[in-house]
């Protein structure tokens, strides 16, 4: 049996693939559903048709980075996945059926005439549901999950309470940005004017969450706050929140000189940041705030095993997945193509 | 509201509903991918445009029962999690790289090539866009061998020991992926898959003859699923009937339940029909072959086969389910055969494709492969009951710490959800099936354009008749 733990930091290694799957998901499935939560409110059925179009080629990989997330934790951090998806059992189960409802509608809305309208809000709160039980479930992890033994030992609705609701809407409007800077990207027109300014208008929400999230984080655990403002830290960590605030100023001028493509590279920087700026504060937990990645790690053979598989498969995936990007490069269409 | 009720049953009946519903769309999906790779190739081979309207018509079907199978297959993936969380910490060392390895293989290779696949046409050259339905195809395949080495290991453990934490922790590798119950169950599903593809494409191509609409397509389509139906149904027994052995040799419970068989005897007989009472230990009215269970199993008359007896009873799986279960799995198996010999015979009197009863007939068996695999499923995972890895961890201490009230209440979400969503995608499929095919006639008379010269008509009624 071979294993790499006598000399690589193997858990360390994992915790940051894992990392950067859900990273991954967040962004390209973000897109996929921030156009979902849009989507009702296009101008013209026309519109509807081409911004399905513009995802409909990539939601199926996008949504299986979120399959790689949870087998992926499954697989390197048992422990962690086994106390989290039992405490996050009800958001976990939302999550998947609005994405079932989500999911569904790409095919059955062009194949539908008179039922058509039944897919489009299908669509719709499927993509709503999902984002609000994503942005929930993010809530409920950085307050901390109550662990017995090796299992969940909280109650059924500990994940639900006022922190969770507001993560859960700051992050529906987070994946709102997302998905109008990609319309700004892939559309023109009439679609693209009304994208530009969906993207202005909840830009500013945007920004009122995450300084709502960035204040409340330190209160809420004292060793965040000693993290952040501790005096060689603060430093440190200064070129966050600031990169942050440049993002945001350089999207807003963006939008109203009439970059196309910016936008989103930008939005991608936002969520980037906060999303580092969480990392930092939840180190080194993977069920906060009693379990670290750490003592979760599966035995070292299993994850020198996965390292194996990742190193030469990781590159492959990625490779196809641009490659597929590009062969659907440019304007969406409006028409049903096949 | 639902204390009465043990969560663990609950979690049992969700996790059997989600996944027998899940397993209907990659049953269809793996061998409708390999016959359409087969279709695209006939096309760039022979450029016969009937081959290429087929591939559009079932590319539509296939669309959409894949994206069902994406959604009900996330599903699968975080149950392991929310309802089985005991023993996904203990077993997550051994089965955590098959699943991961399962994502990194062939999820992405199906997801992107998809896309390709549905949507690039005009985007990508036909080499490429064959290339396409060819990786879908293997992807699907890849899927099923990780996915089935994962099952097979919790049916027939080994490589692996469990230490003081009640923690299994690998060790070899290789032996836990080949394990010994893998190959038999990795090629009986594959086959599965393809039969009822095929079986569904038969019901299809039926129905069109019967109708006397799209006759060139019709022909295809039920000329080439009785190519499945003659060589691959018979190939099938063979192969279910080495999986039985090999169940025999690891997993001798499962067997006695499938014959009904309590006692330990000499030259068993085999029981065609009967009720098995759990209770009171015995088959009532069984109708018996004498010797043939010991023929089938050891391969002699008088060999021994163990009865359910030789085991204490909370070691024994409920019989009734996995008996009833095997005898339908199997009749549908021996009248898909029956199938193929007919349109052999049919085939060589040149009235295949004009025969009515034969077309009830075909049209009658378009849902026989779902059955047969829902039973065989059925067989499997009753039979190894009560474990959840045989002889090692019990079903009844694997499941998550949750009270009743969520999982009755999830079960019950997943169900109506499920019912209305996959009744939907049932509905829109026979709608493309009864739109049938776009034909280059159609296209050409819509456009305006004249018809295509006399050649390729020619060319296509040639190539119709070809199959």
């Amino acid at each position: 049996m071979f294993s790499f733990d006598t000399f690589l930091d193997l858990p360390l290694i994992w915790f940051g693939l894992i990392a950067a799957a859900i990273f991954l998901y967040v962004l390209l499935d973000g897109f996929d559903l921030g156009v979902g939560i849009l989507f009702p409110f296009a101008p013209s059925e026309q519109c509807r048709d081409r911004m399905m179009n513009s995802i409909a080629p990539f939601w199926d990989g996008n949504e299986t980075w979120l399959v790689l997330s949870g087998g992926g934790l499954f697989a390197a951090f048992p422990l962690a996945y086994s106390i989290l998806m039992p405490a996050l059992y009800i958001p976990v189960t939302c999550m998947l059926l609005g994405l079932i409802f989500r999911g569904v509608a790409f095919e059955f809305r062009f194949k539908a005439h008179r039922s058509r309208g039944i897919w489009d809000y299908s669509f719709h709160f499927g993509s709503l549901a999902a984002a609000l039980m994503q942005g929930m479930i993010l809530g409920a992890f950085v307050q901390g999950i109550a662990v017995e033994g090796r299992s969940f030992g909280g109650s059924p609705l500990d994940w639900l309470n006022a922190y969770s609701v507001m993560t859960g809407i700051a992050l529906i409007f987070g994946y709102a940005l997302l998905g109008a800077t990609w319309l700004v990207m892939k559309t023109d027109g009439i679609a693209q004017v009304w994208a530009r300014k969906c993207a202005a208008y909840v830009l500013g929400l945007v920004g009122l969450f995450l300084v709502v999230v960035s204040i409340s984080m330190p209160m809420m655990d004292e060793r965040i706050q000693n993290l952040w403002f501790s005096s060689p830290n603060l430093f440190r960590l200064l070129p966050v929140p600031l990169l942050t605030i440049f993002f945001f100023g350089l999207i807003w001028s963006d939008l109203h000189r009439g970059h196309e493509t910016r936008p989103f590279f930008l939005g991608i920087g936002v969520f980037l940041t906060g999303y580092i700026g969480l990392g930092v504060s939840l180190w080194p937990w993977l069920v906060p705030f009693e379990v670290t990645f750490r003592q979760a790690a599966a035995a070292g053979p299993t994850q020198s095993l996965l390292l194996v598989g990742t190193v030469i498969l990781l590159p492959v995936v990625l490779t196809y997945t641009a490659y597929c990007y590009y062969i659907f490069r440019g304007k969406a269409s409006h028409e049903s193509t096949y | 509201m639902f204390d009465g009720l043990d969560p663990v049953l609950l979690s049992r009946i969700q996790f059997a509903f989600t996944i027998s519903f899940h397993i209907l769309f990659p049953a269809f999906t793996i061998g409708l991918a390999s016959w359409l790779a087969v279709l695209e190739w006939r096309w760039l081979r022979t450029g016969n445009p009937v081959y290429a309207e087929v591939y559009r018509m079932w590319v539509k079907i296939f669309a959409v029962t894949f994206g069902m199978g994406v959604v009900s297959g996330v599903v699968m993936s975080f149950q392991l999690g929310t309802n089985w969380s005991v023993f996904s910490d203990r077993a997550g060392n051994v089965l955590g790289p098959l699943l991961g390895f399962e994502v990194l293989t062939a999820f992405f290779l199906e997801a992107s090539f998809l896309g390709v696949m549905l949507f690039g046409w005009n985007r990508v050259s036909p080499r490429m866009h064959f290339s396409a339905t060819v990786i879908v195809a293997v992807g699907t395949l890849i899927s099923a061998f990780w996915i089935l080495s994962a099952n097979s290991w919790m049916q027939t453990p080994q490589g692996f020991a469990v230490a003081k934490d009640g923690l299994f922790y690998p060790s070899n590798w290789l032996q836990i992926i080949f394990n010994p119950s893998f190959p038999f169950r990795f090629v009986h599903m594959v086959t599965a898959a393809y039969l009822t593809t095929a079986f569904v494409v038969a019901g299809v191509g039926a129905f069109y003859l019967w109708r006397s609409i799209y006759l060139r397509h019709a022909r295809v389509m039920l000329g080439m699923a009785m190519i499945m139906a003659i060589f691959v149904a018979p190939v099938q027994l063979l192969l279910g009937d080495m999986h039985g052995l090999n169940t025999l040799e690891h997993q001798p419970t499962k067997v006695a339940a499938i014959e009904g068989l309590w006692e330990t005897e000499r030259g068993a007989p085999l029981r065609l029909f009967g009720w098995p009472d759990q209770e009171h230990e015995i088959t009532r009215y069984a109708i018996e072959i004498p010797r043939l269970s010991s023929l089938i199993l050891t391969h002699s008359l008088d060999g021994e086969v163990k009865g359910l007896k030789h085991w204490p009873r909370n070691e024994r799986p409920p019989v009734a389910a996995v008996f009833w279960s095997f005898r339908i799995m199997v009749g549908i198996g021996i009248l898909m055969i029956v199938t193929g010999l007919s349109g052999l015979v049919l085939f060589l009197r040149k009235r295949l494709f004009d025969t009515r009863w034969f077309q009830y007939w075909c049209m009658a068996l378009t849902p026989a492969g779902f059955l047969a695999v829902l039973a065989g499923w059925l067989v499997t995972e009753v039979g190894r009951q009560p474990y959840i890895i045989q002889g090692y961890m019990r079903t009844a201490d694997a499941g998550s710490p949750l009270l009743s009230t969520p999982v009755a209440m999830s079960l019950t979400a997943f169900i109506v959800t499920y019912s209305f969503v996959f009744g939907a995608g049932t509905y829109y499929i026979l709608k493309l099936i009864a739109n049938g095919p776009d034909t280059e006639d159609d296209a050409y008379g819509s456009h305006g354009v004249k018809q295509p010269p006399l050649i390729t008509t020619l060319g296509s009624e040639k190539g119709g008749r070809h199959v």
